[in-house]
């Protein structure tokens, strides 16, 4: 029961850590809790500082285009989770999940997760 | 037979934990866990959990370190370990009337006064010099020290820069004619494994942590580098301002660092004025239309 309850505040403590360390140094005021899984084909994979960019097109079912802006982490954490400025390329179809969507109600949103024509999946896992 | 078994085990251990074994490994990139690699993508293996540290060396804190047990430990995107910008009262500082009011005028990103990115006036934001002590305060990743007789060197991955602490018998200025981003630094030995550096100098404009709190031209700031043993040192931090704060307190006290291998290679980590331009216009857009929208939905009076 004690090693139940230590456990549990251990993994409590190490989300809040890795929480907070998302998108340091820049905000995340701009982001509420929302999460959306969109399809759509990739136009840019910005592989830049402080926070990298996927732009992707989503097609609705009437043919009207939406333009979607995801950001994720920076380079240098990335390229730990086996993303790489190479894991994108434009005309690809790929699946994007993003946990955080802007409040203004704009196509923007923050990546977790995307997964390839092949079925791959690229994520940080359970940290952020 | 069983001698036999032993050498076996013996030698296999010798290849799996040997520097150059571990630093030529190869592991198929996989996506979804933590894979810690160096600036020349080389996996930096994790010491085994029963691992026994040997003794530290004397007078000796050379070498490439990084935060322990996670390399991201010293991020603090919402302020340094021990005073995180939150709402527990543990945590706040003590601010002189000053120092509250130049508080509330810094509009970070992050913590109990963060602001969406468009009303930021974070310096950093804009790539000026992160300064010291954020340097450590903010982003502590890897780092590398240098010792020669007269001085005590570290780069940092951090926005890769470089600070001198000189240890040849100089006393801090008395008067600073000119603060630098990166202060006057002197340092001594305390003890055959502490290392103990005071700085001062330090230019206004920097901003001591990520959520912006402040100094001034009076700030002194004290570094504590204990090595425990030969792979694990303890850094402790205290901050005296008496402009911006009633007492010293200590934004980090025995922050663990790791000893890493001769070969790794400390990874790039630079502000780029253009790309943070390119950032701040992408995302401050969203920002402004944030703001719109919300005027919009508020009746006028």
């Amino acid at each position: 029961m004690k090693s139940g309850l230590i456990k549990g505040f251990l993994a409590a403590a190490a989300f809040l850590s890795i929480s907070v360390s998302l998108f340091a140094h820049h905000g995340n005021a701009a982001y509420d809790s929302r999460s959306v899984t969109v399809k759509g084909v990739v136009t840019a994979w910005e592989w830049k500082n402080p926070h990298t960019f996927l732009k992707f097109d989503a097609k609705d079912e009437q043919g009207n285009v939406t333009h979607w802006l995801g950001e994720w982490n920076a380079p240098s954490t990335l390229i730990n989770f086996g993303i790489t400025a190479k894991s994108f390329k434009a005309g690809e179809e790929v699946t994007v999940t993003m946990n955080g969507m802007s409040k203004t109600g704009q196509p923007v949103g923050r990546v977790t997760k995307v997964i390839l024509p092949d079925g791959q999946e690229l994520s940080m896992g359970s940290e952020r | 037979m069983s001698k036999r078994l032993v050498a076996t085990a013996i030698v296999l251990g010798v290849l799996v934990f040997s520097p150059l074994t571990r630093a030529q490994t190869t592991e198929k990139r996989e996506s979804g866990k933590n894979i810690h690699r160096d600036g020349w993508d080389r996996i930096v293996p994790n010491p085994p959990a029963d691992q026994q540290a040997g003794p530290a060396p004397v007078r000796d804190i050379t070498g490439i370190w990084e935060p322990t047990p996670g390399y991201r430990d010293g991020v603090f995107a919402t302020g340094p370990r021990n005073y995180p910008s939150d709402t527990k009262p543990e945590h706040e500082l003590p601010f002189t009337p000053l120092g509250l009011k130049t508080w509330k005028e810094h509009k970070p990103g992050f913590g109990t006064t963060a602001v969406p990115i468009a009303e930021n006036n974070d310096p950093f934001d804009i790539c000026d010099p992160i300064g010291f002590p954020r340097l450590e305060l903010f982003n502590l990743r890897a780092i590398q020290v240098f010792q020669t007789k007269g001085q005590v060197a570290i780069i940092y991955q951090n926005d890769q820069v470089w600070r001198n602490i000189w240890m040849d018998g100089r006393e801090l200025p008395k008067e600073i004619l000119e603060p630098r981003w990166y202060g006057y630094s002197v340092g001594k030995w305390t003890d055959d494994y502490t290392f103990v550096a005071e700085t001062v100098g330090l230019d206004e404009r920097t901003w001591i942590d990520n959520v912006g709190r402040p100094h001034s031209d009076e700030l002194k700031v004290t570094e504590t580098w204990h090595r425990v043993n030969h792979d694990i040192m303890e850094f402790t931090m205290t901050i005296e301002d008496p402009k911006m704060y009633t007492k010293p307190w200590s934004p980090l006290t025995k922050f663990r660092m790791r000893l890493q291998p001769e070969w790794f290679d400390i990874r790039e980590m630079i502000c780029s004025a253009s790309e943070a331009q390119d950032y701040n216009k992408t995302v401050a857009e969203e920002a402004v239309a944030e703001k719109n929208a919300q005027k919009k939905a508020q009746p006028s009076k």
